[in-house]
């Protein structure tokens, strides 16, 4: 045993070494050591304990650490040697199946939509035009191209009818319904946290610890939490310490604090090379144009463009969303996301391995309510390029996660199973009159869960939860609000009989208080 | 027949009608006995005109003073304020300190202003300082945007110079006058669009004043980005955030209507500029109102049978200032989405809770200070009565000489929001 937690320790340490020798970190620390050598401080007989210690007093060495740290949080640790990549993608092979089949839909649909409206997949633009899209950058909402033909590639509740039909060919489910039986619409047995297992996990969250969302109340003297938090807060900035970050947005971000906090847990700097990639990625935006940009424009329009909180970032969200569309450093998240990025074939080259790109050239294929993932972050950041970071990493961290088939414990599978299991086990009267009256929970919890919550809730309840997806670095806690919200509405859902009644009575979330939600529903409740 | 109160109005908007028939009220006509009295200005006019002479009794009450055109007319709200500066001056109070500029370190709060044509001159004058400035031109009695042109040279408004040397008099109460202000041309900008704000205050008395704020006023978003070149003078939609002229804007989404909560924009600056600058804006936009009011307190007939809801028109520079643009005495209760119209029938019920509190049969002769818990929305924005008994209180224990009243209390550099410490 102990034998095999050292070969996962160094097989991670070998893992972390290998990507972070090629990034821009080990350049700048290598330029770093170099320079010090000119440093009255540096000897030659202690030089190697000089130049570590130069590193540490420099910032260097916290630099580093919160590298690693990222690297850690990002990427899965490493299974056997032996394991095939696509394990690492997904270990279960009828996940990574229905996945598969699931993009197979897509790209038709995809594809269908191209030859209807013979529209090609991408092409330059003339010059003329490059200069408009340029002239234009910074107020693409006023353009009103013609939409009407384009429909989004698929929607929640189309992704959810496919989760519904996710069967495990070696479990035997039986036809007759049985009280082993799950009831509600997810079919797949996936391990999933119960109550004192969540207590456990988000401890932080318990009745006897401050947070912001409830502690910070105008009812609540500041002398008690708020004030305190934020000094704290203002430390952890001061140190730059990724790992202190994480743990101290548990309890909450001021929101002053809140923009630098999570810049600094997703290692996020914004460095001058950053900027220039940024700046890259708009030209490619400017030369070419792709029909996914179509499908973002309208994705924006039926969406944010119309929220009473985001419509002001119309043109910030296009900003983020053709550049990410461009990136190709998105790809690298396929080595631990099940789903597998589209490839187009050249013109007349059609299967050939050697003509094949990928598409769009960040290989993720928007759908609708896509935006939603950007526009929350629109209050944190006003300048396009850190933003852009921002959603990135958020995007490769968390949301791709929501709209893939997988058993990962942030999966969306596993989140609606969480939910649904939470719902049965603690709400069984409520859960069983949905059912019976045909509105089975998940198909109303679906769509606040595929967009995190985003576009539901008020900006700043939002945030507040965010906070605990970055702290907790798990998207668990969606499925639990999603429960704590109808055990919160569960008078008024007990009278319902249709599931339009249901959905009426869940249909503003724009009033709910977040964090006190969350916690009754896991410290409060009598189980 | 005690109890039931007898409304009239001339503005047939369901914000009021809805309003007054929840409390029971029961309608009457302009002729007959009625206690309130919901009307435009144009009916206020005739109410207290010396011809028709209405004499009200203590059982009747109106939403307007009769001559707040001292304050929501721009010109005058412009000359009271410069007034008001001259006196605070006079007197020496610090709140008329000046910096090395000339300029009023605490009352610099509206763009530099002038009257055309009576001012012409002086304009002319302050424009050669800053040739390459922008101004903006307003007729004096309209709103809602109209009649709303940009400038940028002299030659645009030569037609006003004639009339000023020839007959000032007759032109400055004519409806031909024009007010002239430097247009801020920094605004701050949101999503790159640039806004204004629309805020409520409520006045029940001038003197003492006491005056409320409403928590849910509202930014106004221009439908087009904002581009402070000259070509795009023309283009009102750009300028101009009133939402009269934005419907017709083709982006106007009639979800939203352009419109964004003030909670909305204290989390944007809070969150990307700070909590410290953002209270210190708050404070500056509670600050000005205030001021404006005092400005015209003693101009106003104080009028027992009256109060007045005014719409607040304020822009913030990227310096995050605030500049008083100008105050509506008759701020729109059309809704133009379903959150507005929420917003609005809210706005009406908790004015009428103060104005008449407890719906029952008004007696303007009570003292108008009515508990906390009938504000509703609203919190106290500034209390004479109480400012003076804490005010003097303080300047009983703080050297002579030193500022009392607001000056005192208002805690520039204390950061502590200046709401708190006036209550």
């Amino acid at each position: 045993m102990m034998l095999e937690q050292d070969t996962g320790l160094s097989l991670a340490i070998a893992q972390i070494v290998q990507r972070l020798k090629g990034s821009s970190l080990h350049s700048q620390l290598e330029r770093q050591a170099r320079g010090s050598l000119h440093k009255p401080e540096i000897k030659l007989e202690s030089l190697k304990e000089d130049i570590k210690e130069f590193l540490k007093t420099s910032g260097w060495e916290k630099r580093l650490q919160n590298a690693v740290y990222s690297e850690l949080n990002v990427f899965p640790s490493p299974c056997h040697p032996a394991a095939p990549p696509e394990h690492i993608k997904e270990p279960l092979v009828y996940m990574r199946k229905a996945q598969g089949s699931w993009e197979k839909r897509i790209l038709k649909s995809l594809n269908s939509m191209c030859t209807e409206l013979s529209i090609p997949l991408a092409r330059k633009r003339p010059i003329g035009e490059q200069k408009e899209l340029l002239n234009k950058w910074n107020e693409m909402g006023t353009d009103e191209p013609d939409l009407t033909l384009f429909r989004p590639v698929y929607a929640p509740k189309d992704f959810l009818e496919v989760l519904m039909n996710l069967r495990n060919p070696n479990y035997e489910n039986g036809d007759q319904p049985s009280f082993r039986n799950h009831l509600g619409l997810i079919q797949v047995p996936l391990k999933v946290k119960d109550i004192p297992e969540l207590k456990d996990y988000f401890s932080e969250l318990g009745l006897n610890t401050g947070q912001l969302g409830i502690d910070d109340s105008t009812e609540v003297p500041p002398e008690l939490f708020e004030n305190e938090h934020i000094r704290v807060g203002q430390t952890v900035l001061t140190e730059q310490d990724s790992a202190a970050a994480q743990q101290y947005v548990r309890q909450g971000c001021p929101t002053a604090l809140r923009a630098e906090l999570w810049a600094l847990i997703l290692n996020i700097s914004n460095q001058p090379e950053d900027i220039l990639y940024y700046e890259q990625l708009k030209s490619n935006v400017i030369q070419h144009d792709l029909l996914v940009d179509s499908l973002i424009y309208k994705d924006v329009k039926l969406t944010a463009s119309n929220d009473d909180y985001y419509f002001v970032f119309e043109d910030y969200l296009y900003q983020v969303l053709l550049c990410f569309s461009r990136d190709t450093s998105v790809l690298e998240h396929f080595s631990y996301n099940s789903a597998t990025p589209p490839k187009s074939y050249i013109r007349g080259k059609l299967g050939m391995e050697e003509y094949a790109v990928f598409y769009p050239p960040n290989g993720v294929i928007p759908f609708h309510g896509f935006s939603m993932y950007v526009a929350p972050l629109c209050f944190l950041y006003h300048e396009p390029s850190k933003l852009y970071q921002i959603f990135r990493e958020m995007y490769v961290r968390f949301f791709f996660r929501l709209h893939s088939i997988s058993s990962h414990p942030s999966g969306i599978v596993s989140l609606c199973l969480l939910f649904e299991t939470l719902l049965q086990t603690h709400l069984p009267q409520l859960f069983y009159h949905l059912r019976e009256i045909g509105a089975q929970p998940l198909r109303i919890s679906f769509k606040w869960m595929v967009r995190a919550f985003s576009g539901y809730l008020a900006t700043d309840q939002l945030l507040l939860l965010w906070d605990r997806i970055l702290g907790y670095n798990s998207l668990e806690i969606l499925a639990v609000l999603a429960a704590a919200v109808f055990a919160f509405r569960a008078v008024n859902l007990m009278e319902v009989t249709s599931l339009a009644a249901a959905e009426a009575v869940l249909a503003d979330l724009s009033t709910l208080k977040v964090m006190p939600l969350l916690q009754i529903f896991l410290f409060a409740t009598v189980t | 027949m005690a109890g039931k109160v007898k409304w009239v109005t001339d503005i047939e908007k369901s914000v009021l009608i809805n309003n007054f028939e929840k409390r029971g009220w029961i309608q009457v006509a302009e002729n007959e006995d009625w206690n309130f009295y919901w009307m435009s200005v144009q009916t206020i006019r005739n109410v207290f005109s010396v011809e028709t002479g209405y004499r009200l009794s203590d059982d009747q009450i109106v939403n307007h003073f009769p001559n707040h055109y001292e304050l929501t007319r721009k010109d005058l709200m412009v000359k009271n304020i410069k007034r008001y500066r001259k006196e605070l001056e006079k007197e020496g109070s610090p709140l008329a300190e000046k910096d090395e500029n000339g300029k009023y370190i605490y009352l610099d709060f509206v763009p530099v202003t002038f009257m055309l044509p009576a001012d012409y001159n002086l304009f002319v004058e302050e424009f050669r300082k800053n040739p390459s400035s922008t101004w903006i031109m307003k007729p004096c009695g309209k709103a809602q945007g109209k009649g709303i042109f940009l400038i940028n040279k002299l030659s645009q408004i030569k037609k006003w110079s004639r009339d000023s040397k020839t007959s000032s008099f007759v032109s400055q109460s004519s409806k031909e006058a024009y007010v002239i202000s430097l247009y801020i041309n920094n605004p701050l900008l949101i999503g790159g669009k640039k806004f204004d704000l629309r805020l409520y205050v409520l006045v029940s008395t001038y003197r003492p004043l006491r005056c409320y704020m409403y928590k849910l006023g509202f930014c106004r978003f221009c439908t087009v980005k904002y581009t402070p070149s000259t070509s795009e003078l023309d283009n009102m939609f750009v300028h101009l955030t009133n939402v009269a002229i934005q419907k017709h804007g083709d982006d106007y989404n009639h979800i939203h209507g352009g419109k964004w909560t003030v909670s909305n924009l204290r989390l944007y600056l809070e969150s990307t500029r700070g909590k410290e600058v953002t209270n210190k804006l708050f404070d500056e936009i509670h600050w000005i109102i205030v001021q404006s009011l005092k400005a015209v307190a003693p101009v106003m007939n104080n009028d027992k049978h009256c109060f007045e809801c005014y719409g607040y028109d304020i822009i913030i520079d990227d310096k995050l200032k605030p500049w008083l643009i100008e105050v509506n005495a008759s701020p729109s209760l059309t809704s133009s989405t379903a959150n507005d119209r929420i917003l609005k029938y809210n706005l009406i019920n908790d004015t009428l809770n103060i104005a008449v509190p407890n719906g029952e049969i008004p007696d303007c002769k009570w003292n108008k200070s009515p508990p906390k818990e009938a504000l509703g929305n609203y919190e106290i924005l500034y209390d004479e009565e109480m400012a003076q008994s804490d005010g003097s209180d303080r300047d009983l224990r703080s050297r002579p000489g030193q500022s009392i009243g607001i000056k005192g209390s208002r805690a520039r550099d204390s950061g502590k929001p200046v709401l708190t410490t006036w209550k």
